[in-house]
């Protein structure tokens, strides 16, 4: 399992993201899902990573209120600690 | 050893296969090359039949005992394919009951019994078995449905409202993972000569034009097809391998 430090999460989590379709440069903390056209599909798999890396499990009703990369990020960092 | 395609590395699960239709599945996707999980609930020795032949063929298979409905049961035989094998890439739905009769006449019991083994656990094992299929960017995944989930036949309201209720899942998920390369579909198999069909009585043949029961055989043909990367553009679909019952 890695370690669930705050760099690594974001590059983690900014690595899985831009696989999904956007270039990295994009894929910032304030970028919203929405604008990288990241939909429920991509959450779900985002999800599996974060849970097979860190083995923090995100539920449905934990990704529902993510809106920007920043938010999935905090989330996990604090899920991990 | 047949074209394994771009296929990623992986295995195949058919739930249901020491017979019938389900080991006629598992033989031909072992035959394509196909690792293949053998589920069973209570045919220990028919499953182990079946691991032999295809031992004997130069495949691979596991033999895998537990009832579909049993959660644990059915989250630990995919650990063991995984680790044997690799991913399930290849998940066929197969396992079903029957408890037939009128609907004034069937309990509760009878009904949950069909539901939840026909179409509850075969949910199961499709949430369970996606995410990885969505990680390899590939998956094949093949409900066995029936005739009766498309057309009445008195007697079967849990079953047909449990084959219903797969074809309608099968559309659902095939339209939520269709951009990874994971198809999903439904075969619909009309009088197949299997040991689940054998108390049926003869008049059910007047309904089929093609005048005579299927084959297991005919059935596993369709559901290779659906597993192959041939079939990679087909998703949501239901195919019906019944003589013509169904048109």
């Amino acid at each position: 399992m890695a370690t669930a430090t705050p760099e690594a999460v974001e590059a983690r989590i900014v690595e899985a993201l831009a696989s999904f379709g956007p270039d990295i440069e994009q894929v910032t903390r304030e970028a919203t899902f929405e604008e990288l056209d990241i939909d429920s599909l991509d959450l779900v798999e985002l999800a599996q990573i974060v849970e097979d890396d860190y083995g923090v499990e995100l539920k449905g009703d934990d990704m529902k209120n993510l809106k920007t990369v920043g938010d999935a990020i905090e989330l996990v960092v604090a899920r991990a600690s | 050893m047949a074209e394994t395609g771009s296929r990623p590395p992986g295995c195949a699960l058919v739930t249901g296969a020491s017979r019938g239709i389900g080991a006629a599945i598992a033989r031909g996707l072992a035959a394509d090359g196909w690792a293949v999980g053998i589920g069973y609930n209570s045919g220990v020795d028919a499953a182990r039949s079946v691991v032999a032949e295809i031992e004997a063929a130069g495949g691979r298979a596991l033999a895998l005992g537990g009832d579909v409905v049993d959660r644990e049961r059915i989250d630990a035989h995919f650990t063991l394919l995984e680790e044997a094998f690799g991913p399930v890439l290849v998940l066929v739905n197969n396992a079903g009951v029957r408890a037939d009769g009128l609907a004034p006449q069937i309990c509760d019991g009878d009904w949950d019994l069909v539901l939840d083994t026909n179409l509850t656990a075969a949910f199961r094992t499709t949430r369970r078995a996606v995410r990885p299929m969505l990680k390899a960017r590939f998956g094949r995944i093949v409900n066995i449905a029936s005739v009766v989930g498309l057309r009445a036949n008195p007697g079967q309201s849990n079953y047909a409202a449990s084959k219903a209720g797969l074809i309608a899942m099968t559309k659902t998920v095939a339209a939520e993972v269709a951009r990874r390369g994971v198809t999903v579909n439904a075969v619909a198999p009309g009088l197949i000569e299997t040991d689940m069909t054998a108390d049926l009585d003869g008049d059910l043949l007047a309904h089929v034009p093609a005048k005579r029961a299927g084959t297991p055989e005919e059935v596993a043909a369709c559901v290779r097809f659906l597993a192959s990367d041939a079939a990679s553009y087909v998703t949501g679909s239901v195919l019906s391998v019944d003589g013509g019952m169904a048109a």
